[in-house]
């Protein structure tokens, strides 16, 4: 009798260190989170208009319908991502989500203060690689830290009215986001090499 | 014999127990850092890096995004003012005033986030296109047949979930209680 009883305290106990385990797993091993999602219908590094939400095709869930929404789907191995969003009429925001969906940062048109949202995404590694003597430069650019390589930013526009949203999903469709090329440093040996071997060509051809 | 039979009972009974509770914390969310005002209830820190790994799991299992802290708030609702679940059969009055906020929009969605058919294709409010009465307040019917005024159709499903979404807002994280933030009132009126 005492067996079972304690049978019954251990499985408790090592249950609760299966509940423990499965719960910080599960946002790694899930398929069909926002990520997933979007991974299909959407391009590396570049701003992909989303679907309206409508009953049937949301391509996610609790979207909000007043809201033109657009996709930029980021992956900053390659160098860092420069994003440009103008501001639509009446409301406009950005937000930043790690490839895990937890959102680090989020901006909307008035804190950016402008009539075009800039910002410069980047890992940490390439922050801190980024000439000091920026300074003039520093206090317009908006730099953002990425804690991970991969993940979404989701660009959306209000239309406060239906007759709205075409000018909303307009103002998204001149935003652009993409890989810097120039600035960072740490790509800059990989450049070079292309133009050096160029006395070897003429020998192959 | 017996020792083999012991340990398979406590590591099935293990199993069950894990992912069993964590089947239900990830589909019915817990109560870890929520901000309940009425019926409304809110996660402010889902929003932000400090996020808890309960919700991060609820978050990657439904496949939604949450709405970021610099973004918004979003608060919902699956019963009335009286603990009463939602029905969709039902006449539902959501009126009174929100928080502070440059925009607001108020959505109906069935339990897994999905939006409800109708003939209007409408599927929600903005804080523009409400009619208010002269003091400022609003009052919206939530019905499965029209209504006047600002009707809100259900498309008479049972059982579904008004979601409240503020934009660029003080409400957040700091937020306690309903004098910070006087959310509507949500009553039913009538059932057939």
């Amino acid at each position: 009798m005492i067996r079972i009883v304690f049978t019954i305290i251990a499985g408790v106990l090592l249950g609760g260190v299966v509940h423990l385990v499965s719960v910080l797993a599960l946002p790694r091993i899930a398929t069909q989170d926002a990520y997933s999602r979007l991974t299909s219908m959407t391009k590396l590094n570049t701003v992909t208009a989303l679907p309206l939400a409508e009953p049937g095709n949301a391509p996610m869930p609790f979207m909000d319908p007043a809201f033109a929404v657009a996709i930029c789907r980021y992956d900053l191995t390659d160098g860092a991502l420069k994003l440009t969003v103008p501001v639509s009429q009446a409301y406009t925001s950005v937000s930043f989500y790690t490839r895990n969906e937890v959102a680090y940062y989020a901006i909307n048109d008035r804190s950016a203060g402008r009539k075009v949202i800039e910002l410069d995404l980047m890992t940490e590694d390439q922050h801190s690689a980024l000439p000091e003597d920026e300074e003039v430069t520093a206090a317009d650019r908006l730099i953002i830290d990425s804690p991970t390589a991969t993940g979404l930013i989701v660009l959306k526009a209000l239309a406060p009215e239906p007759g709205l949203m075409p000018q909303a999903q307009a103002a998204l469709a001149a935003s652009s986001c993409k890989l810097q090329t120039e600035p960072v440093p740490v790509k800059q040996p990989e450049p070079a090499p292309a133009p050096a071997p160029a006395p070897a060509p003429k020998g192959k051809r | 014999m017996r020792l083999i039979f012991i340990t398979l009972l406590a590591l099935a009974l293990a199993t069950v127990v894990g992912l069993g509770s964590t089947y239900v914390t990830a589909t019915r969310g817990t109560d870890l850092g929520t901000l309940t005002i009425g019926a409304w209830t809110a996660r402010p820190k889902s929003g932000s890096a400090e996020v808890d790994p309960y919700s991060r799991a609820s978050i990657a299992r439904s496949g939604e995004l949450p709405i970021g802290t610099g973004d918004g708030i979003a608060f919902s609702a699956t019963t009335d003012d009286k603990k009463k679940p939602l029905d969709g059969r039902c006449d539902v009055v959501v009126s009174g005033v929100t928080p502070a906020a440059r925009f607001w929009t108020l959505t109906l969605f069935d339990r897994k986030g999905h939006l409800v058919a109708n003939s209007l294709q409408r599927y929600g409010f903005t804080s523009q296109e409400i009619v208010r009465g002269s003091d400022g307040q609003f009052e919206i019917r939530v019905a499965a047949r029209a209504r006047a005024g600002n009707w809100l159709p259900t498309g008479g499903i049972e059982r579904y979930a008004l979601m409240l979404r503020l934009y660029d807002t003080p409400v957040g994280v700091a937020t306690r209680t309903q004098r910070d933030a006087p959310m509507p009132s949500i009553s039913t009126v009538g059932c057939p």
